[in-house]
């Protein structure tokens, strides 16, 4: 509470006057209030809960969990437990924060960017798309987009065709893939293998520059590392072509990429919600860096992609990165809205195991764990970017 | 030398200083606005095809063949909008299941609610009086949906719906929250490791969670932490739930004001004696919480937004109103236009206070 007075150790001090023992006195006080109220609600569930029979603890994940789930990155039946029904509902939201980060910061990027161009339209447009978005509350985006969806698009028969093989319906969007063949797992491991080089590479051209002062062209060499090594793998492993196209086949399509409705009207929402707020984080990191930064980089003959790279994006960036990280958080929670459009994702899949085993405590424990290990991580990014990135200042 | 009585040309020499020929202006602005360089006068006429494309049918749709006032029926006769599914609900929509002939009441509420805002807006009027003023303003509007006294019959709180709720949700979870977030964030930055750490905790543990987890507390887990017999309405678990959620994002954005105080302003109010309490109280809340206000607005619009939420658990919000409306088959199928209404009323309140903010934050120089 109060500093650390320097007392002269002649003059005896009554204990409520001196300011450590008043510390202690009041951070006692304060640990036991919340001592007694936590164990005071703690006492209260454990009569509820003994007066209901209801069993506590996680015994119930192993139990059969007896639902289906609509959609699911790894095979799930209703004969599998509620542990493995959680766990899908995790991977469902990895995968819908996922493509809807990728997707949000590239829309966000175009957007941002958009808004300082100097082409009065264009800025304007980008303006009115910030400030619209950002307004109206996710929820009712979400709402909004799924009725689109359902009441708006013709069923399947009268599908949509905007381009070959691609159909919208009120069943979800299908597009055609390629045929399965073990020359597009070639293909992957190609691109695993050109990432690893290509950080390999770069670190070996930072260096090389570091030492001698000779540039190497990093970018160029490693996008075409990036996309001819996949494409010779292709190649060798026998340049497949056939495509998995869909086609209507009784009440609906068969074969193809299939998105749900619920899943195009999650994705949607989020993104153009997100993009939003994205869009102003990177309008006013871009505009953080002055003029003068461009000028003096020019004045030092850099050419205009070396002065983006070293110069304007490097300052750039740390403005941008600490809140496009919470807005990916954000995205991330978000997407728990999900549970209201019938998604199944993991506060969806957990509010059903709510309902059908009565273990309310453990299922909004687990909720609450999953999304905190979520942010946990990303902050433990945020603290190591901070570092790498931090100003070195004499 | 002139006549009197006859007129004299007082008027200056007839050299008009002629406003420049706005066709020009406009030339000459399109010119450096639009089409400055080839780069740009492609983008514009991609974007104005764009426009063409899509603004004069979503017009016809919204404006020119749209139904505003009749029965569903014609409705789904005609090709464009159908915005009678709004006018011909409005009353359920705005005010929910609160009985008919009482809803001026929700109503009157929401008009001392703007007046105040309004009120509110003006800078001269910040003083303490304005603090008497709202919690005066807040019980009579509390006293107006709850009723039972004055001769209002009592309305039970199961039928407070629509947006009245949302915005009592919003409000009163502002109101509440924000005393809260300033004590966790003066917490925050205790020398106390204790409490520091309980502050810690509990903001980090908050904003790390989607609100939907704290709601679904409040619904299924707060009946079991209360004692037998002890109920708590459902709104008011809510209301618990958005205060404690908001107060941690308060706290947040408090803490940001207090780290900005220079230490010669702590050092000042302890070499003039001042302890602890009036330190904060007098010389550092005063100029923190000057310099959050205009992020603290930015709070409350997310608060507003983010009570559209309740929906999950069932209450009958503005938005769920809507959806109930739009569950009746009557009506089933212009869910577009219900939606789009429902849109603009959170856009223009949104809208108006994120300008708001914008103009005070220029205003107050921060």
């Amino acid at each position: 509470m109060e500093r650390d007075a320097t007392i002269p150790p002649q003059i005896a001090v009554p204990f409520w006057n001196d300011p450590a023992k008043r510390a202690i006195v009041f951070q006692a006080v304060v640990l036991a209030l919340v001592l007694g109220l936590g164990y005071y609600l703690f006492s209260n569930t454990q009569a509820n809960l003994q007066r209901q029979n209801i069993a506590t603890g996680f015994g119930f994940l192993s139990r059969e969990s007896g639902f289906e789930i609509g959609e699911s990155v790894i095979p799930y039946s209703a004969a599998d437990t509620y542990g493995k029904a959680l766990l899908v509902g995790v991977l469902n939201t990895l995968k819908v924060s996922f493509i809807g980060i990728i997707i949000t910061v590239v829309l966000g990027t175009i957007v941002g960017i958009a808004r300082l161009s100097t082409n009065w339209l264009v800025s304007r447009l980008a303006g009115w798309y910030i400030e619209v978005l950002q307004d109206i509350p996710v929820l009712l985006q979400l709402f909004f987009w799924y009725a689109i969806f359902y009441e708006t698009l013709p069923s399947p028969r009268q599908a949509l065709n905007p381009m070959w093989g691609v159909f919208l319906s009120n069943r979800g969007l299908y597009m055609p893939i390629p045929e399965a063949h073990p020359a597009y797992r070639y293909a992957a491991l190609a691109f695993v293998a050109a990432c690893v080089l290509v950080y390999f590479l770069r670190r070996w051209a930072r260096r090389r520059q570091e030492q001698t002062g000779q540039p190497f062209p990093t970018v160029r060499v490693g996008l075409a590392l990036l996309v001819g090594m996949p494409v010779a793998a292709w190649g060798l492993g026998g340049a497949p072509t056939a495509m998995s196209v869909p086609h209507l086949s009784g009440f609906n399509f068969k074969g193809g990429m299939s998105f749900s409705p619920e899943l195009g009207a999650l994705m949607l929402g989020l993104i153009l919600y997100t993009s939003a707020f994205v869009a102003e984080i990177v309008r006013a990191g871009i505009q953080s860096v002055s003029h003068g930064q461009t000028e003096a980089a020019m004045s030092l003959g850099l050419t205009t992609t070396q002065t983006l790279n070293l110069v304007i994006l490097p300052q750039a960036l740390r403005v941008i990165v600490p809140p496009l990280t919470s807005q990916m958080l954000n995205l991330t929670k978000n997407s728990s809205l999900a549970v209201a459009i019938g998604y199944p994702d993991f506060v969806s899949v957990a509010n059903t195991t709510i309902n059908q085993t009565g273990q309310a405590i453990e299922g909004v424990a687990l909720i609450m764990a999953v999304y905190l290990c979520f942010s946990l991580s990303t902050s433990v990014f945020m603290n190591w970017y901070n570092r790498r990135i931090a100003l070195v200042e004499r | 030398m002139t006549a009197p009585g006859s007129p004299t040309p007082a008027a200056p020499p007839k050299e008009e200083v002629r406003a420049p020929v706005p066709r020009i202006e406009v030339l000459r602005w399109m010119r450096e606005n639009l089409f400055n360089g080839w780069y740009n006068s492609i983008l514009t006429v991609v974007t104005l095809y764009g426009l063409w494309k899509v603004v004069p049918p979503l017009i016809r749709w919204a404006f020119m063949n749209s139904c505003w006032v009749t029965t569903a029926e014609e409705c789904r006769k005609a090709t464009g909008a159908c915005w009678s599914v709004v006018t011909s609900n409005i009353r359920f929509i705005v005010f929910g299941f609160y009985p008919h002939d009482q809803q001026w009441r929700p109503l009157v509420a929401m008009l001392m609610l703007v007046a105040m805002l309004f009120y509110t807006r003006d800078r001269r009027h910040w003083k303490r009086s304005l603090v008497y003023m709202w919690i005066a303003a807040l019980v009579i509007m509390g006293v107006l949906m709850k009723g039972g006294v004055l001769g209002l019959p009592s309305v039970d709180t199961t039928q407070w719906s629509g947006l009245p709720l949302t915005l009592l949700l919003s409000v009163f979870g502002m109101v509440a929250a924000y005393p809260l977030g300033v004590l966790l964030a003066l917490a925050r930055r205790s020398r106390l490791p204790a409490v520091k750490s309980l502050a810690v905790a509990y903001i980090e543990m908050i904003r790390g969670v989607p609100l939907i987890s704290l709601l679904f507390m409040s619904s299924v887990m707060f009946p079991l932490f209360l004692p037998e017999g002890v109920t708590i309405n459902k709104i008011l678990r809510a209301q618990v739930a958005i205060i404690l959620f908001t107060a941690a994002y308060i706290a947040e954005v408090v803490r940001g004001g207090l780290q900005a105080i220079p230490r010669g302003q702590y050092e000042a109010a302890e070499s003039l004696g001042l302890n602890y309490y009036l330190t904060m109280r007098l010389v550092i809340l005063p100029q923190a919480l000057k310099i959050v206000i205009p992020p603290t607005v930015g709070i409350l619009i997310s608060a507003f937004k983010d009570t559209s939420l309740v929906v999950i658990i069932a209450l009958y919000d503005v938005l769920n109103t809507t959806k109930s409306v739009l569950s009746n088959p009557q009506w089933m199928g212009f869910s577009t236009e219900a939606y789009i209404f429902l849109a603009l009323v959170y856009f223009v309140c949104c809208y108006a206070m994120s300008n708001y903010s914008r103009r005070l934050e220029q205003e107050l120089g921060t």
